[in-house]
């Protein structure tokens, strides 16, 4: 029922053809646990669909919860800005453990980010398009994180790669 | 499965039925307190089932977008209130959780969002506007987080229509 608005735009993080017949959006939180499961799940996922995927990801940060998931945030924020967002996404997935600043910093340096760039993402300059993300999120439904939308349409089925790989391929079909 | 629960739910347009609850160990809150702003009153089964750990742990986030709507959000179960501190303190809630302990259930009763079997509440959400009607509400499978966009609906719904009550922050 619930229904992804606002609809994934320039302004999204996308890996994937633009006209890929099958978009998945995922709203996440960096220190999630469960979005730290589902990671490697949806990596499987698009290499198993290659093409035919389009992966997005907007911001659902916890903050109350997760003490580390707002600068965890704008940390790839920042890694955008140097067009190294899905490195700086999936380091912060593989390193759940160690989100602190000091952490952060030195994955910025990994990444060939300004030390700057990352203080003033700590500082707030990624807030607004944080916050954004997360506005959209709770307006299209989102209930908790990791939340899944595939083509605009909210999934609440199990995050394992055969049940994702079915469901997405039925709907690929219904598009071809 | 709920029918019989959820079909007696309070519906939009009725008054709110007021009631006063602890808060805390030593204070107590009146939903008469709280009128001239919309106030959402969340019923949930009980502090720390994961769902409702959930649920309250994305409203403690949505509070900035509740503000903006100058509406308070009230979390209520049939949970005792030392109970309820310790929840709001391990999680870092940032809106009251109230005791509906004795007589236990007696407002969700009044709501007609009690599980008499099960000895708490439905997970029923509503919206009551700034002169103490209710606006919108929604009961949920007891296990579903029913996230907070239909709450967001309502408050939009109801700014639009009585906008000396809105989002004037």
């Amino acid at each position: 029922m619930s229904q992804l608005n606002p609809p994934v735009s320039t302004d999204d993080h996308a890996a994937g053809p633009e006209d890929a017949p099958v978009t998945l959006v995922e709203y996440g939180d960096y220190e999630c646990p469960y979005c730290g499961m589902a990671y490697p799940v949806l990596k499987a996922l698009q290499e198993a669909l290659g093409s035919r995927l389009r992966f997005v990801f907007r911001n659902f940060p916890l903050t109350e919860a997760h003490p580390h998931a707002s600068r965890a945030a704008a940390f790839a924020e920042a890694a955008a800005s140097i067009g190294k967002f899905w490195e700086a996404h999936d380091m912060l997935y593989e390193h759940q453990d160690a989100l602190d600043d000091r952490s952060l910093l030195a994955y910025g340096h990994a990444l060939g980010l300004d030390r700057a760039v990352v203080l003033a993402a700590f500082e707030g300059a990624y807030d607004e398009k944080i916050r954004r993300d997360f506005r959209g999120g709770l307006r299209s439904g989102v209930n908790g994180t990791p939340c899944l939308f595939i083509n605009g349409q909210r999934y609440d089925g199990p995050v394992d790669l055969d049940t994702l790989v079915d469901t997405i391929e039925r709907l690929g079909d219904s598009y071809a | 499965m709920d029918q019989q629960h959820s079909g007696t739910a309070l519906a939009p347009g009725q008054t709110a039925p007021d009631f006063t609850l602890p808060a805390t160990p030593d204070q107590n809150l009146s939903l008469s307190d709280l009128k001239g702003a919309p106030v959402i009153l969340a019923f949930y089964p009980a502090d720390w089932s994961p769902v409702c750990g959930d649920q309250m742990a994305l409203y403690n986030e949505v509070l900035p977008e509740f503000r903006h709507f100058g509406a308070q959000l009230v979390g209520i179960s049939t949970d005792g209130v030392w109970c309820h501190s310790a929840f709001a303190a391990e999680r870092k809630l940032h809106f009251p959780l109230l005791a509906d302990f004795e007589p236990k259930g007696g407002v969700a009763r009044a709501y007609g969002v009690y599980r008499a079997h099960e000895g708490t509440s439905e997970r029923a959400l509503f919206v009551i506007d700034a002169a103490g009607k209710i606006a919108w509400s929604h009961v949920s499978p007891v296990g579903i987080n029913p996230g907070a966009d239909g709450i967001l609906g309502a408050l939009d719904e109801m700014a639009a229509h009585s906008p000396s009550t809105g989002a004037a922050s």
